[in-house]
This record gives structure tokens, sequence and C-alpha cells, in this order.
């Protein structure tokens, strides 16, 4: 049977808390960096922000392991961070360089790294969601093929993490891709970052049942919505979630409520959003969230904070030393990758 | 065998050779797929392997990508090749560009078997070529057979392969019978082969055209006329060798598909061969194709589609040049 459930509270272990604080810092000060970077020209292409929903990236990923696969979207630079791909070769992805991970091919929408087993970044809204759907089935066919996925005490699977938007949920793909991996039983997890709004479309205004995980639902996937603003709230849901799906549960679906505090995109005038709306979220911001309630438990206080900041400043400042000095791919390069270069038989 | 039994027969060991193939498809497995291509394969290789699949074409196509990026060999059916478009932004966004975005990590050997062409009797959606579409797509290597043999060891060279492959079955030859010798030599995949030599006009074809052709040239043979005719076979990338060279020395070219011509695979061979052999040509090169329309209803096809008179003609034009 099929619940739609609140995410439950979790209790604050204060070093996991600290950790978190450090990862959404990480990506927050990366991110505001890579957008003064982006005025300046020193990265081109798009680039689309995760401000303001650090906590979805930062609590789902908690609950993977290294042998997990990651399929995301172009607003991928956040879970491409936690999944270990160092800062320096993502930015100097984004500058074009030939030391970024895709040697400055895939560019701010497009990270891979097959060997941490992160798939991607893809432009293409939803079009990741299929690619995870195979990436699942190759994880069961790995634990012995169709219906030994599921069975009873097959436990220890790994799983797929499918990020995508609220908008990839009005796709096709999207519905293809849930009956499927539901159909199949097959070992993915479906993390929707609802962020209220497709570039600069109100959820309302693309979707006839604005509760997403209702859809989901409808496909037999255990679904969820969960505060998104609240990292903890996400790390005890998404832990729950991956932890079923690992014991051979089916697919579940997570709709994670969030917000982005920026533009769509750096070209984005945001003029569709209204300001008191802006500042309502603003408000919940998951970086303020944790750091307060850490400070109420005594964990954390100015000096705390300064010295994460620092930390991260200077990995920042590593990152655009690295990316600065890198070189971009020569123009005859161009030519390889279409093909494999072995030819064919 | 025919050429039904031919893919079957090579399907089945490419899946013996190596564990990592799967098929997926729309009726592939129970029941074994419309065109029987699929026949068996299930009851052999089970369920995992031979996976049968809800209407999702751009699902299946995903999920071979997904299964390649962790180190299978799918094989996708396409059902009919008008049912390939839902699955086009899978193809030609995704597993056409995902090992040069991400600069060669990534390897994706999937091959997507489409029946393609008239010729059966059947509409729209069920009769297309859409060859020039994946042609046009670098990173996509596209190829037809055109007979049982050809069928047999092409469909194992592309699954066998390390790149997504197009691979065109021409739907209305399935059931023509040849011998298949499954020890013979095999020829590269991408190789362009002399189907028929001769002297007077080269004609160059691929897929089901190849036959139409070659029962051209027999015609012509009776009217004192040598025509050559070339199997493409590979149509991504092209192999002209063989159409230069036979256009060395007949000076005539006869390009002929079943797809409209309008940007199609008969514009790229007309514009490479008069880039590389402009001073051999004695003629234009002609082209005899479907038209410019869709696909239209079935008591239309005989009219739509290149035969003998319309190939005979385009070699007689050539010829008076
Ligand atoms: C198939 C497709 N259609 C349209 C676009 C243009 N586009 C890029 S992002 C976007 C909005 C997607 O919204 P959502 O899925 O909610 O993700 P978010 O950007 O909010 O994270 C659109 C329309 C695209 N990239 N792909
Ligand atoms: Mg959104």
């Amino acid at each position: 049977m099929t619940v739609i459930l609140p995410a439950p509270r979790g209790s604050l272990g204060t070093g996991t808390g600290l950790l978190w604080l450090r990862d959404m810092l990480r990506i927050r000060r990366f991110e505001e960096t890579c957008a003064q970077l982006y005025s300046e020209t020193k990265i081109r292409g798009f680039l689309h922000l995760y401000i303001g929903e650090e906590a979805v990236a930062v609590g789902t990923m908690e609950a993977l392991t290294p042998d997990d696969s990651v399929v995301a979207t172009y607003r991928e630079h956040g879970q491409a961070l936690l999944r270990g791909i160092p800062m320096k070769v993502i930015l100097a992805e984004f500058y074009g360089r030939a030391e970024g991970c895709c040697r400055g091919r895939g560019g701010s929408m497009h990270l891979f790294d097959r060997t941490r087993r992160f798939f991607g970044g893809n432009g293409i809204v939803a079009a990741g969601l299929p690619v995870a759907v195979g990436l699942a089935l190759a994880e069961r066919m790995q634990s012995g093929g169709p219906g030994r996925f599921g069975d009873p005490g097959h436990v220890g699977d790994n799983v797929v993490a499918c990020y995508f938007g609220d908008g990839a949920v009005a796709e096709g793909e999207f519905h293809e891709s849930v009956n499927l991996a539901a159909l199949w039983r097959l070992p993915v997890v479906f993390f929707c970052e609802n962020n209220q709004y497709a570039m600069g479309t109100a959820l309302a205004r693309s979707h006839s049942q604005t509760n997403l995980a209702i859809k989901a639902a409808s496909y037999e996937v255990p679904a969820w919505q969960v505060d998104g603003m609240d990292v903890e709230a996400v790390a005890s849901a998404a832990a729950r979630a991956v932890e079923a799906v690992r014991n051979g549960a089916g697919p579940h679906f997570l709709e994670l409520l969030t917000y982005r505090f920026r533009a769509h995109s750096m070209y984005d005038p945001d003029r569709y959003r209204d300001k008191g709306e802006i500042e309502r979220w603003r408000a919940r911001d998951p970086i303020s969230i944790l750091a307060d309630r850490l400070r109420e438990a005594g964990a954390l206080d100015d000096a705390g904070m300064r010295g994460i900041e620092d930390d991260v400043a200077a990995e920042i400042a590593a990152a655009v030393a690295f990316a600065e000095a890198g070189q971009p791919e020569s123009v005859a390069d161009l030519t390889r990758f279409v093909t494999s270069e072995g030819g064919q038989p | 065998m025919t050429m039904v039994q031919a893919l079957n027969a090579g399907l089945r060991a490419a899946m013996g050779a190596d564990p990592a193939v799967m098929i997926l498809g729309e009726d592939v497995g129970r029941l074994g797929g419309v065109f029987r291509v699929t026949d068996g394969l299930q009851a052999e290789f089970g369920e995992d392997r031979v996976l049968d699949t809800p209407l999702s074409e751009s699902g299946i196509v995903g999920t071979a990508i997904g299964l390649a990026m962790r180190g299978y060999r799918p094989v996708c059916e396409i059902q009919f090749d008008g049912f390939v478009f839902p699955a086009f932004n899978q193809l030609v966004s995704q597993l056409a560009k995902l090992r040069y975005r991400s600069a060669g990590a990534l390897s994706l050997p999937v091959t997507v078997r489409i029946p393609f062409g008239g010729g059966i009797g059947a509409v729209e959606h069920h009769s297309e070529s859409p060859e020039a579409y994946f042609a046009h797509t670098a990173g996509l290597r596209v190829v037809a057979c055109s007979n049982p043999q050809d069928a047999y060891v092409m469909v194992q060279q592309s699954i066998a392969g390390d790149d997504p492959v197009i691979f065109l079955e021409p739907k209305r030859r399935y059931w023509e019978k040849a011998p298949v010798d499954r020890a013979a030599a095999a020829d590269p995949l991408h190789a362009a082969r002399v189907a028929r030599a001769g002297t007077d006009v080269t004609v160059v074809a691929y897929g089901p055209m190849v036959r139409t052709c070659l029962d051209a040239a027999a015609v012509a043979e009776g009217e004192g006329m040598s025509l050559a005719v070339i199997d493409l076979r590979t149509l991504s990338p092209l192999d002209l060798q063989p159409v230069l060279d036979s256009v060395r020395s007949t000076g005539r070219l006869v390009v002929v598909h079943e797809a409209p011509s309008n940007c199609s695979l008969s514009a790229e061979i007309a514009a490479q061969v008069t880039e590389e052999a402009f001073f051999s040509l004695a003629a234009p090169v002609l082209r005899v194709t479907g038209y410019d329309i869709p696909y239209p209803p079935s008591r239309f096809e005989a009219a739509y589609l290149p035969d003998l008179d319309r190939i005979l003609d385009a070699v007689d034009r050539s010829r008076a040049y």
C-alpha cells in the first residue's frame, strides 16, 4: 500500500550537524563565487545556482554510499561537490579547462565522474530519469536478475539517486520512468527538488495536481513530501527511503519542498516572483535554520562559524587559482570522443 | 534462411557469446517481436536478458543508456520505424552525445534495431525511412543490412562495437531467403560492398533498395547495359570509396532510396561524389527516391516507392547526357 506521510524528525547529532553545515556552506559560498566569476565572464555558457536548496543535496546524499549512483540535473553543483569531485576540478570544468572533470566539454550543466558513479547533470529536463532506471536495472541484474531484487532477506543493494525538478514531473519521461522503476521494483530513489518554479512558471501554472508526491504514489511508489529547508528532516526522510530501497522495497519518491533564492540562471531577470514570497522563503534559509539549532545545542559559536567559513574560503581560493591556471582543450581535439577511438569491428 | 531468421541467429550468437548482451523492447519476449526477430530468445536466455517493456520508447532507450553506463550491451528493438520518434530525445540528445560530453569517460555500446521502410502494405508510421535524422547526428553509427548474410553478421558487429549503432532492418526483405554462412569471413561493419560489378552506370543503394537495384541490373543486362550495384551497408560513417572507384570508370551515378530526397543520404552522396570525382562524371548524379510527402496510404505505395521502371529511367537519363 502506498502512504503519503510527513517526514519524521530525527535527533540532531552535533558532529553530523557541523558536517552538514560545512557542506551547505561549501555549496553556498562556492556558488556565490561562481556567480561573481560568471559576471566577470570567466565562466561562460549557462550557470544555474542551487543557493537556497542546499539542504536537499546535503540531507539526501548523506544516505548514499560510494557504490550508489547519482543522476542529476543542470543544477547539480551541490551534488557533484558532495559526491567528492574536487571543487577545483568542478571549477576548472566551469572555466572550460582541460583540467575539468570533462576536459571542459561538459561545463556547468554536465559534470560527470564515472569512477564516483556520478552519471551527470543533464541539460534536458527529465532526460536523466530513464537513464537512472537503466542504472538501477544494472544493479538489479548484478544482484541476480528479476525477482531477485526484492526477495525477502535480500538486503544491501546499491541504489540510484535520481534528482530532478518540479518542472520535470510534467514531462512524459518522468511518467515512463516511475512506471518502469515501479513495475520492475528497481532500486531508485526519486528526489524531486520542488523549488516551486520551472523557470518562470509557478507550480500551479504547470501542474493540475500540485502535490507531486500524489503523482508518484499513483504508480504504487511510496512517496512523501518533505520540508526541504530543514536538513534534518531531509536526512531522516532520505535515510528511511534509501534504506527501504536498499532492502528491496522498490523505488521511493521524495518531494523536497524548497526554493531557489536566486534567479533560474544567470540570464534570468527573475521578474515573475513576488518579493514578499522570496523574503518569506529566505527567512527559512536552510543554513540559518541549522546554524541556529547548533548554536542552541551549544555546538556552534561565532568562532566555530568563522573557522568553517575560513576553511571554505581557502578551498574556494585554491579552486579559483587552479581553474585560472588551467588551459582549454585544443581546438584540434574537438573531434575526439565523438565515437570510440578504437573503431568498430 | 530468411532475414528474420538470420537476425534471430545473430542475436542468439551475440547473447551466447557475451552475458552483457541484453534485449529490451515492446513484445520482444513472450511474443517474440512483432516480426518474430527475437522469437525464442526469452525462453533461451531468460526474462532478465530479454526484457518485455511497456510502451515507453524513451524509457527503453534511456534504460539502455543506464545499462550501458554500467557495462551492459543492450539491444533495443523499436517495433516500427515511426515509433522511434518518441525516443528521439534519448537517441539524439543523450545516446549520441554522452561520450563526447564526458570526454570519453562514458562508453555506450547500445544497438537500436529499427525495422524500416515500406513495401509491406502498411501505412504512415509503419513504413518510414528515418535514416537521415540519425546519420545527421554525430556520435551515432548508422547501418542498414540488405540480405540475410549481412543481417547475421552486421547485427553481431553492431553489438560488439563500443558505440551506439542505429541498426536498420528492411522489413520488406524480412522474409526473403538466402543462404547464411556462419563461418564466412566478415567484411568490416563500416564498409560498402560491390553487390554487382558493371561498367556503364553505377547504382548505389542500401537496405531494401539493394534487391530492387539488382533486379534492375538484371533487366538492364537483357537490354545490353551493364550496371554496377553498390550496397552501401553503412550510412554513417559513409564508405564511398567503392562508389568513387566505380564512378571513375562508369562516369555515371544513380542513387536510390525509399526516403524522401530533401536533405537525404542521396543528397550527401551526390555532394561528396561531386567533390571527389567531379572530372570523372559524365552526367549529373541522379536520384531515385520517395517523394517529399508523408508516407502515403498503402494503395499508393507502388507509386511512391522507387521501382525498376524509375531506376531504369534514371539510368537512361544518365546515359543520355
Ligand atoms: C526538454 C527541455 N525543455 C525545456 C528546457 C528549458 N528549461 C531549462 S530548465 C527549465 C525549468 C525546469 O524546471 P524544474 O524541472 O522545476 O527545475 P529547476 O530549474 O527549477 O531546478 C526549462 C524549462 C530544457 N532544458 N529541456
Ligand atoms: Mg523547479
